[in-house]
């Protein structure tokens, strides 16, 4: 077993584990003890892979970005989520749930959602299944984010609003979590991150990995080569780069480099770069590092862009980052929005603005000119039309 | 009054350090004890309580922002025992007991006369691997929860490992959810009295008035009352209240 994969505990190095009220244990304990055996069963891949397939519209293509390539004097290549179905990687974990959920006979579906992506993911599986959904959504994210939470009631969901606490993402996923405690037998609950109590860290970091399986394939067949030298995403809870560094953690040679949130700045106080500023503690259920008063109360981070705006990262990236094997930078709002911007008029391609993330610190890299760079493009920029309007004022 | 095998009719209650005010934390707790309450359970504040209901949500939030941290709660309680003197547990989650330093916490506990803390989101394993020894240490019981769900080989091992009391939870929910005792609560109830555990038991979440309090403590030693209280805290002296409030109930 690699290192930088879970153990038997549920842990990652110090990270991890199943910080959970008694009253979920049966809830976690069940998936603790099935979600190996239902994953890997043939049935399980079969069906799997046929929705992303002919569903999400899988293998996304790597594309070699050439006017970015020239730009930065080195070789990149994107890999497209954003051309999935719903727009971005968070389909593929919505996907491998709803299945799970289906073999555990649950009959009803709860999710977090911040900006929405994960909500309309998990909405749009729940359609396709026939099954009931509750989204929970901070109710100034419900204000923000109109569009998506119009989508996901088109589809039939029920969208909650949490007006608990900061009324955002990790109020939304406190809720989801009394929602769980509260109807702990026909319910299961599809985390929209690599975060949660195991086993949801490794089970979404699992559905994820198609990213890199993919990605090797494909840079096999366009390069020759069996790996690139550098790999990259951005993090907000750490699903996408989990996924897009999955097959590659046991490559010592491959460079993973994962960025976070900056906001107005590190040392702003407007902010979301977790590892720079986060201490270890525990939150919605799993050790980790977080952003946390000297109280250990939670601080409310702030990014642009919704879907990097949390205050914790998953287990394993909290191990990744510790133990090195990993190199975590951050990107402010700015440096992401300039990013984003660049990438539209050099390739015709809006990014998401938490993909913006990822390709802005290719400023700050310094290239020899013939490495191979894989950046995971997480998501397409539609959802975040109105926020690149207002900032640059077309 | 001990917490025993023996006792019965053991009237707990539960309360947010910090709420109504900073400074309430002692003066409740003495009306409690004057008022006949039978042990005490201070919760200190978190910003994302998952296991708690709105009422105590809220507790929990302004208690923050009246600037409760653990630090001035264990200032204040440097008095507990020249005010209090029945048994007092600190509730609360796991996260700012790991930032304060968990044997830096069972050493403060220990210090003040705190007897012991409940800690939901702390599960057993982690207990167990991780923190164990320094309670002991200490001499501070950990208090474990046990649901309707959770199963007779786990019921036995939270036996093995609990030193004061188990925590039973009336139903698999939230705090704040009001217990209508039904057949199937008093089928767990009597579930749990039948297997003879070695540690006392008393009965959490949805306890609220003179009912349901008699039902639960008809089949285990005690019962704890939250939500119903803190929600006698938001009145105008509420301090005056507090005995006619226990009385109801007792
Ligand atoms: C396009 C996109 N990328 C990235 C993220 C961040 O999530 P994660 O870090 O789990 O990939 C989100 C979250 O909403 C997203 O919508």
């Amino acid at each position: 077993m690699s290192k930088y994969q879970v153990n038997q505990k549920g842990y990652y190095g110090p990270f991890g584990g199943a910080y959970i009220p008694e009253m979920l244990y049966p809830n976690v304990e069940e998936l603790q003890q099935q979600y190996l055996s239902i994953i890997e069963d043939p049935s399980f891949k079969e069906e799997f892979e046929q929705l992303l397939r002919d569903y999400v519209g899988r293998p996304s293509p790597l594309y070699p970005a050439k006017r970015l390539s020239e730009k930065y004097g080195t070789n990149i290549f994107l890999k497209r989520e954003d051309l999935n179905h719903t727009g971005a990687h968070k389909i593929n974990n919505t996907i491998g749930q709803i299945l799970l959920a289906e073999k555990l006979g649950k009959k009803r579906i709860i999710a977090e959602t911040g900006a929405g992506q994960h909500g309309v993911a998990t909405a749009t599986v729940c359609a396709l299944k026939g099954l009931e959904c509750v989204v929970y959504m901070g109710e100034i994210d419900i204000q923000r984010q109109a569009p998506n939470v119009a989508r996901m009631k088109m589809m039939g969901a029920t969208v909650i609003a949490a007006t608990s606490g900061s009324k955002t993402l990790k109020d939304a996923t406190n809720e989801a979590l009394r929602d769980w405690i509260n109807n702990p037998v026909d319910t299961h609950y599809i985390i929209g991150s690599v975060v949660g109590p195991h086993p949801y860290p490794d089970m979404v970091a699992r559905f994820q990995s198609i990213i890199s399986e993919e990605t090797r394939k494909q840079l096999l067949e366009k390069t020759g080569k069996a790996t690139p030298d550098i790999v990259m995403a951005c993090v907000g809870g750490g699903s996408n780069a989990a996924g897009m560094f999955y097959h590659f953690l046991d490559d010592e040679d491959v460079q993973i480099i994962a960025v976070e949130a900056a906001g107005h700045g590190v040392d702003s106080g407007e902010s979301a770069a977790t590892t720079q500023l986060g201490q270890e503690g525990v939150l919605h259920g799993s050790r980790s590092i977080l952003m946390q008063t000297e109280d250990g109360q939670v601080i409310e981070p702030y990014s642009i862009s919704a879907g990097l705006d949390y205050p914790g990262i998953g287990p394993q990236h909290a191990w990744l980052f510790k133990s090195g094997r990993g190199t975590y930078v951050s990107a402010t709002d700015e440096e992401a929005m300039n990013a984003g911007l660049l990438l539209t008029k050099l390739e015709g391609i809006i990014p998401a603005i938490e993909s913006s993330h990822a390709l802005a610190h290719l400023e700050k890299m310094t290239f020899k000119g013939d490495e191979t760079v894989v950046i995971c493009l997480s998501g397409r920029g539609d959802k975040d039309l109105d926020n690149y309007m207002k900032y640059f004022g077309f | 009054m001990q917490i025993n095998k023996q006792a019965n009719g053991l009237l707990s209650i539960y309360f947010t350090a910090g709420y109504p005010s900073l400074d309430s934390t002692l003066d409740i707790a003495e009306a409690l004890e004057k008022a006949g309450a039978d042990f005490l359970e201070i919760g200190f504040p978190y910003s994302d309580p998952v296991a708690d209901g709105p009422t105590i949500q809220h507790s929990s939030e302004e208690a923050l922002k009246n600037g409760m941290t653990l630090n001035i709660l264990f200032e204040q309680l440097k008095d507990l025992r020249i005010r209090v003197s029945i048994p007092v547990y600190l509730m609360g989650y796991v996260n700012p007991v790991i930032q304060y330093g968990v044997e830096n916490f069972c050493n403060k506990c220990k210090e003040v006369g705190v007897n012991g803390t409940i800690i939901p989101d702390l599960p057993m394993y982690e207990y167990e691997e991780l923190y164990q020894d320094v309670f002991k240490e200490n001499g501070i019981s950990n208090i474990f929860l046990v649901t309707p769900q959770t199963s007779e080989a786990r019921i036995r091992k939270i036996d093995d490992l609990s030193t004061s009391f188990i925590y039973l939870l009336s139903s698999n929910a939230t705090t704040g959810k009001q217990l209508a005792i039904q057949e199937q609560s008093e089928a767990y109830f009597k579930r749990i009295k039948d297997m003879d555990l070695k540690n006392p038991v008393v009965i959490g979440f949805g306890i609220h008035d003179r009912d349901t309090f008699r039902k639960a403590t008809s089949y285990v030693n005690g019962a704890i009352v939250g939500t119903a209280f803190v929600k006698l805290l938001a009145a105008d002296s509420y301090l005056d209240k507090i005995s006619d409030f226990i009385q109801g109930i007792k």
